[in-house]
């Protein structure tokens, strides 16, 4: 099943690597806001979210419930900065309430929730729920005859509960190739890096005796990202497809990369300033 | 005015005024002491003195060691820790293996993930066979402004339900550093509630010779017109609530009840018998917490003061700053005097 490419990426001359760059400030500038924020993540998934916003995905920005529109699911809710930043990006939220992320009465709360701002398909927060619920979208869309893709973005934590590997089983036994599960592999989770406290290794391995095509890549590299959501998307058997992308937490913040990572990045009140002008430095075309 | 009444979709809010709007904090952040003094993890430091003691205590956590105050014991016994994952299902089920080996396990995550998503896994693999499984949970009620997917209003109420089942609303630092050893020396499951960081020690304050006994309710504070019967942190709030009302005149006793499964129903209706306005106050929803249980105990016995509840409403609560929700649900101290104020 071939999709159409979204509108906004081709027919825009903004590159993805300025979408990227893009997306990384405005997380900057929402965590300065707060003093607080999963920098950290939003940094590193940045590319990940860039690819799939302005390239792979098919949605109308004045629109976010279109029926036509590729459904994509935060099942990670505490990475909820990095969505609003994408979701301003692509014009699905307004610019000016980035002011307002975290406060008292946001649309943007610190933990994603479906009710409060347009674009956010689900309510993250506990996590483990996203890939079940992509898997029963999924197949209401089949349902329904509709050429639309469900993406799942989640993260290696998530590997850990046993309801992703029940979805899995699941996404592969309804043969649900519109399903599309994205895995931000930081190695990083609450207490510490998960290849050291529950290991899914060997991962893909693991995904393709669950009946999934895989695919890992590194998450930072836009080429390689935005060749694995192609391929994704081109696989020709009726299977559900994973990719696994390997990322660093703080990209483009070169101050933050080498500080000790931890699952919420200690950022000091005057070090938020001193990210964007290094992320400035880099600014790419 | 919150979001389920409003039920406006993605609508911009404006409940707070802009003035006053403040931000969420970080999860890792302590429940404000206001005014106490504090203890830095109770829990973690109670647990390695008393499995200095027996070695048959363990600890599990499912990836939030760092937020339960058990990387205390992780990091003095690195040997008797167990770091199971973001699993909580199998976290539980083997603290229930281990507990059948014969060691006492102590298991932490947050109170949703534990009440919600392993319920299960506890009912049949601990309650049921009476193991001595430990469940200490961080975030109980509204301790979090991330939304209904972290705040564990309903977590009294689901356990509550479970035969065989006993359960800890801790207040203050010295409820949970002598309730470690009460739930160990209890021989059979206990869920409890935490909390973790710098932990205010506020018990003491008002009775220094108070100490935690497992299924004991005890008066914190005398007073002739209002009784309060409290647990968790709200009887931190009902002895703040209480110092206000008594300049007006009010004068409020406070019995707190950390053990709210079995209930000390002795003591409730010794209380309750007195004549004074009987309020309930719980960080839990109004639906089957203490306030529901007092209130079986009293018709049953047929003890019918005036009885008012203070809880959280029967809705998914808003995201946002804890004092900001705190006072929008009614569980400020300013929000617990006005209410009772209004019922005298
Ligand atoms: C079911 C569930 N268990 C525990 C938590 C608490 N928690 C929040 S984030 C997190 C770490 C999860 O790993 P990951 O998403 O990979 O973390 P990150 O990369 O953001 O550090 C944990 C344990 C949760 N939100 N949901
Ligand atoms: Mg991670």
């Amino acid at each position: 099943m071939m999709k159409p490419t979204s509108a906004i990426g081709p027919l825009s001359n903004v590159s993805l690597a300025r979408r990227a760059w893009n997306i990384r400030r405005k997380a900057l500038l929402m965590g300065e806001v707060q003093g607080q924020g999963y920098i950290g993540q939003a940094l590193g998934v940045a590319d990940v979210l860039a690819a799939s916003y302005f390239h792979a995905l098919n949605y109308r920005p004045d629109d976010p419930e279109w029926e036509g529109r590729d459904r994509f699911l935060l099942s990670i809710g505490h990475y909820a900065i990095a969505l609003y930043a994408v979701l301003m990006e692509a014009g699905i939220l307004p610019e000016d309430e980035l002011e307002t992320y975290g406060m008292d009465d946001s649309r943007m709360p610190m933990s994603g929730m479906a009710s409060y701002t347009p674009g956010m398909e689900i309510t993250g927060g506990s996590l483990g729920h996203g890939l079940g619920i992509a898997v029963g979208m999924a197949m209401g869309l089949k349902r329904k005859n509709s050429s639309s893709f469900v993406y799942n973005l989640m993260s290696d934590g998530e590997l850990g509960e046993g309801s992703t590997w029940e979805a899995a089983m699941a996404g592969a036994h309804h043969k649900l190739d519109n399903l599309i599960c994205l895995i931000d592999f930081n190695n990083q989770q609450a207490d510490g890096k998960s290849t050291e406290m529950l290991s899914s290794e060997p991962l893909e391995a693991k995904w393709e005796a669950f009946g999934w095509h895989v695919q890992r890549v590194d998450g930072n590299d836009m080429e390689a990202v935005v060749a694995a959501l192609d391929a994704a998307r081109a696989v020709a058997e009726s299977k559900p497809r994973a990719i696994v992308f390997d990322t660093r937490m703080c990209k483009g913040v070169p101050f933050l990369e080498t500080r000790e990572i931890t699952h919420f990045v200690r950022v000091e009140p005057d070090e938020w300033s001193k990210a964007l002008a290094v992320l400035e430095e880099g600014t790419p075309a | 005015m919150t979001r389920a009444s409003m039920s406006r979709k993605y609508e911009r809010r404006a409940t707070i005024a802009p003035e006053n709007r403040i931000a969420t904090s970080a999860m890792i952040a302590s429940l404000a002491a206001e005014g106490y003094d504090t203890e830095p993890a109770p829990f973690g430091h109670a647990l390695v003195e008393l499995a200095n003691e027996r070695p048959e205590i363990v600890g599990l956590t499912a990836d939030l060691a760092k937020y339960t105050d058990l990387h205390i014991f992780a990091e003095a016994m690195p040997d008797r820790f167990y770091q199971m994952g973001m699993a909580e299902q199998v976290m539980i089920s083997a603290a229930a293996g281990l507990a059948r080996e014969g060691f006492v396990p102590f298991a932490t995550t947050y109170a949703v993930f534990a009440s919600r998503r392993a319920y299960d896994f506890i009912a049949m693999a601990i309650a049921e066979e009476n193991l001595p499984v430990k469940i200490c949970c961080a975030l109980p009620g509204l301790t979090t402004g991330y939304g209904p997917s972290h705040q564990a209003t309903e977590d009294l109420a689901i356990f509550r339900g479970l035969p065989n089942m006993t359960i800890i609303d801790p207040c203050d630092a010295v409820d949970i550093r002598q309730s470690v050893r009460a739930m160990a020396d209890h021989d059979g499951p206990v869920y409890s509630r935490l909390l973790r960081g710098k932990v205010p020690a506020v018990l003491t304050r008002y009775k220094p010779e108070y100490t935690f006994e497992l299924g004991r309710a005890q008066v914190i504070r005398e007073g002739k017109d209002v009784l309060v019967v409290s647990s968790g942190f709200m009887t931190m709030r009902a002895l703040d609530a209480a110092e206000v009302l008594a300049q007006d005149g009010i004068d409020v006793a406070v019995l707190h009840s950390p053990t709210i499964k079995p209930l000390d129903t002795e003591t409730i209706l010794e209380q309750a018998g007195k004549g004074r306005l009987l309020v309930t106050a719980e960080n839990h929803t109004i639906v089957g917490g203490l306030g529901e249980a007092v209130a079986a105990v009293l018709l049953r016995a047929g003890v019918t003061p005036t009885f008012c509840q203070i809880a959280l409403p029967d809705e998914f609560l808003e995201a946002g700053a804890l004092p900001t929700l705190h006072d929008l649900y009614g569980i400020s101290v300013e929000k617990v005097a006005e209410q009772i104020r209004s019922w005298i």
